[in-house]
Formats: C-alpha cells, structure tokens, sequence
C-alpha cells in the first residue's frame, strides 16, 4: 500500500514551475489539448463540409479548387504544415504583416489549432464527398424535379443523409485529431504531451508522466467515442440500420 | 435512323391553345459518338395521357427527364406551356415545380416524414406557410389511402406505400402535367396494382400525364397515346387502339409480341 502511494506522491508535489502541483501541469496540458481540439475540430468540419460539398458540385472551377485543397492538405505531413504556418509564412507575407503575426499573443496556439484543423479539414472533405456521391443519383434529381436549387438540395436533401452515413468515420477522425494536436508541442504549446516531458524532465519520473498521459488521452477519447455514438442514435433514422 | 417510322404528331386530342409539353427535334448526345436520342417531336395536350414504351436502352427515361431539364440535351426546343426549357433566361425551379415527377426508386427524402417529404417542396419552393403545406399534404396522403402513415418515415413503409406518398408528393406542388419515370418497375407484383389505381384515378380526373411504363395493360386503359421509342427515336407516335391493334412498325410489332405473350 505504501508502495502504492510512493508511487502517485509525485503528483502532489509542487512542480519546478511553480504554478501548482505536477497534477495541476498535467491538468493544464489537458485543458489547451482540449481547447486546440475544439477549435480545430469546428475548422475542420466547417472547411471540410464546404470543400467536401464542392468537389461534388457539377461547377469545373469548383472541383478544381476543392481538389487542389485537398491535395494540397493532406499530401504534406502534419508536423510539416505547422512549420509552415509558424515559421514560414510571416517571412512569406508583406514585412508589416509578417511583423504583425509574429506578434500576435498565443500566436503558437493558433497556429497550432487551425493547421490542425485545415489538415484535418481535407480528411473530412473526402469522407463528405463520398458520402455525397454514394447516396442514389436519383435523391438529387428527385430534389431538383420539385424546383429545390442546388443549395437547396444541399442544406435539405443530401447533406442531411450524408452527414449520418459519415458519421463513423467523423468520430475516427475526431479522436485522430485529439491525438493529433499533441504535435503542437514541437511550436511550444505546453498541451498535455508537453505537459508530460515536463513533468519527466524535472522529476525523472518518466514512468509515472507518461502513464499519467496515457491515462488521461485514453479516458478523454473513449468519453468522446461514448457522446458520438450517443449522438449517433439520436439522429438515426427510424427504419434505417444502424451499427449498434 | 429509322425510315420506317411514322409520321409523329397523329395527336388524339387536338385540342385548342398550347399544348402542355411540346417537344420538337430534340437530339442528345453522351459523347459525339454515342447518340442517346435522335430528333425526338411529340406534344402533349392538356389533359392527355401519353404512355412512352419502348425496349431497354431506348431512350424513354432520358426523353422525359429532358421535359424539365434534368437531362440537358444538345439539339432541338421543349415548352412547357409555351415556356422554353432550353432557355438560359428561363427560370428552372420555378419551372420544374410546375411539372411533378414520379422516380423508379420513389426517391422518397429517407430522413424526413412523410408529412415533412410532402411540405418541404410547398415550403421552400413555392412558400406556402406551414398551415396551408400541412393541409394539403393530409388530403393528399388521404386521397391515396396513406393518412395515417403522416409521421413514420420511409423506410418504414412498403415499396407500393413509398411510391404512392411519392405521387402525393408530386401533386401537392399543383403540377401543369405529371411525369412518370417507370413507376412500377422496381416493385414487388402484388404492390403493383395499388400505385396503377392511384395513377388510373389521376389520370380520369383529367391530370395531363407522360407515362413510362412496360405496363400495356394500363396504357390500355387509359392513354390517349402511346409513343414507342427504339435506339432513341420516337418510331411511333399514335392513339392507344391503332397501338394495340396494328402497330405500324417491325420493331414495334416484335416488342408487344414479346410483352404480351406472357
């Protein structure tokens, strides 16, 4: 018993930072995972619907554009594109402006949060467009023959449908990018992984860290999976399977 | 393509004014080789029910969905009650409200009611507040037996019940003519006679109707017309009896030969 409780004091113990206990780190790192998670999770579904519906509309132009997006998003490694966005831009842009983002308070969290939305964004856009484009052909005719337009048909007949069928890969995609945003840590955004080396690097404790972080990323993401699924049957639609 | 073919246009009805649908040399293409219909003219008076036939491939479907647009087609005009459908001025939504259409697969929306299938067209296209989409809706699930079907959804009911709310849904636009896409192909025998009631019914109250369908018994019954497509030409384009007593072509011959020997 005692052995047991040796083995969590490290917890309690004020950390070299000075702002709390070792607990209280790794509670902060959760905290900026869980804000970079949500603000990355409304960019990526916010963009990934918009491309997603795009590259299934009939316009040329705009297949062209959606699909350059999402090659672009998902050919170039995550931790690459953060780089890019971080370090490379601002010398990319106009001096003054470049000056500007550089300046920008929490700039590293930002970044962090909306490049791993955009990289997430291509992943939806194409899971969107293929759920789009397996719904029978004659759902969009039937839509149109009533005089709906094209937008129409969209917000009221086929995203409806397109959403619950791709709403089991979008979980999967969730908790990649709640997974995911531990890369923030290479722009010094002290989130939960970082939060653990930390910990690691003025206690030596790395057993201890990292089994913390484990814990709490392997907890975090199964409540997620819980609530998705929940949500899943809610919007399920009487007489259509679901997977139980 | 076919030199055999009759003279289109012997119309049953030759009523006075506009016709409802008048198509005239309308030629489509898929690829400049692949010709899917080849200067198609008929014309639908109001009131008229004109059954399309013809073997698979033939082209029925295709020349249908190009009465409101929804095949774009290369040559050749189509009016609807004197309204160019070919014509980048015309407004199309406005114009398909006008015009219902029935689906082979109903094409019911899955996620909606059937309350919700019927209004959400009234609503958004024609706008019409929810009271008055509501109770047009409810006459019209009652008049093809369905009233008490409002609040399931789709997958909930029978192919032949599908079909049925489909064709309400349809009407309850107040369509100029109702156009039919093989409506009973893809049900189960015993469903078929319910949604060809609903269809024959329409059809005596005086709807103006294009039917594609293999159901000879039916356009027997009730067309004025029959047009018999093959290689997407129209081939013949006469009243229901000189049909059914001597088709003119070889072609057609052969086809009611292998219909109605069964």
């Amino acid at each position: 018993m005692d052995k047991v409780v040796d083995w969590f004091s490290i917890f309690w113990q004020e950390s070299a930072e000075g702002t709390g206990t070792y607990a209280y780190t790794l509670l902060l790192g959760l905290q900026l995972t869980l804000e970079i998670s949500v603000i990355a999770a409304v960019v990526a579904f916010v963009m990934g619907s918009i491309v997603g519906v795009c590259r299934t509309l009939p316009s040329p132009l705009a297949r062209r554009l959606s699909g350059g997006y999402v090659e672009f998003f998902r050919n170039i490694p995550l931790l690459v594109q953060l780089f890019l966005w971080y370090f490379v831009l601002p010398e990319l842009l106009p001096r003054d402006i470049g000056m500007w983002l550089k300046q920008v308070p929490y700039s590293n969290f930002y970044t962090a949060a909306f490049g791993l939305g955009l990289f997430t964004s291509a992943r939806v856009a194409v899971q969107l467009s293929a759920a789009i484009t397996s719904m029978p052909r004659g759902q969009k005719l039937a839509a149109t023959a009533l005089g709906l337009t094209t937008r129409q048909s969209y917000t009221s007949v086929l995203l409806p449908m397109a959403y619950r069928i791709v709403f089991p890969p979008l979980t999967s995609e969730l908790l990649n990018l709640i997974k995911n945003s531990s890369v923030a840590l290479t722009i010094g955004v002290a989130e939960l992984t970082q939060s653990a080396r930390n910990m690691d690097s003025y206690t030596f404790q790395t057993f201890q860290a990292f089994t913390a972080a484990t814990l709490i990323y392997l907890a975090l993401n199964i409540l997620v999976t819980m609530v998705m699924r929940r949500i899943e049957h809610g919007v399920a639609v009487p007489g259509m399977l679901v997977a139980k | 393509m076919n030199t055999a073919a009759t003279t289109p246009n012997s119309a049953a009805k030759q009523s006075s004014g506009v016709p409802v649908i008048e198509m005239i040399g309308v030629s489509k293409w898929y690829t400049p080789e692949f010709q899917v219909l080849d200067s198609c003219s008929t014309s639908v008076q109001k009131g008229e029910v004109v059954v399309v036939c013809g073997p698979s491939g033939s082209g029925k479907s295709t020349l249908i969905k190009c009465v409101n647009a929804l095949e774009p087609f290369q040559q050749g005009d189509i009016f609807v009650e004197g309204v160019k459908v070919n014509d980048r001025a015309t407004d199309l939504p406005k114009l398909r409200s006008r015009i219902g259409m029935v689906f082979q697969n109903f094409e019911l929306f899955p996620h909606l009611t059937i309350m919700e299938n019927l209004t959400l067209a009234q609503r958004k296209v024609l706008k019409r507040g929810k009271d008055e989409a509501d109770a047009k809706a409810r006459k019209l699930l009652q008049r093809v037996g369905l009233s008490d079907q409002a609040p399931k959804y789709p997958g909930q009911l029978s192919g032949g019940q599908q079909q049925r709310v489909a064709i309400a849904r349809a009407l309850a636009m107040d369509p100029v003519a109702m156009l039919f896409d093989e409506p009973t192909s893809a049900l189960d025998p015993e469903m078929v006679s319910e949604v060809l009631d609903v269809m024959v019914e329409l059809a005596r109250e005086g709807m103006t109707m294009m039917v594609v369908t293999h159901e000879m018994g039916f356009a027997r019954k009730v067309a004025d017309r029959v047009i018999f497509m093959d290689l997407g030409a129209i081939v013949e384009d006469v009243p229901t009896e000189d049909f059914f007593g001597s088709p003119r072509s070889e072609r057609a011959q052969l086809f009611l030969s292998k219909i109605l020997s069964h």
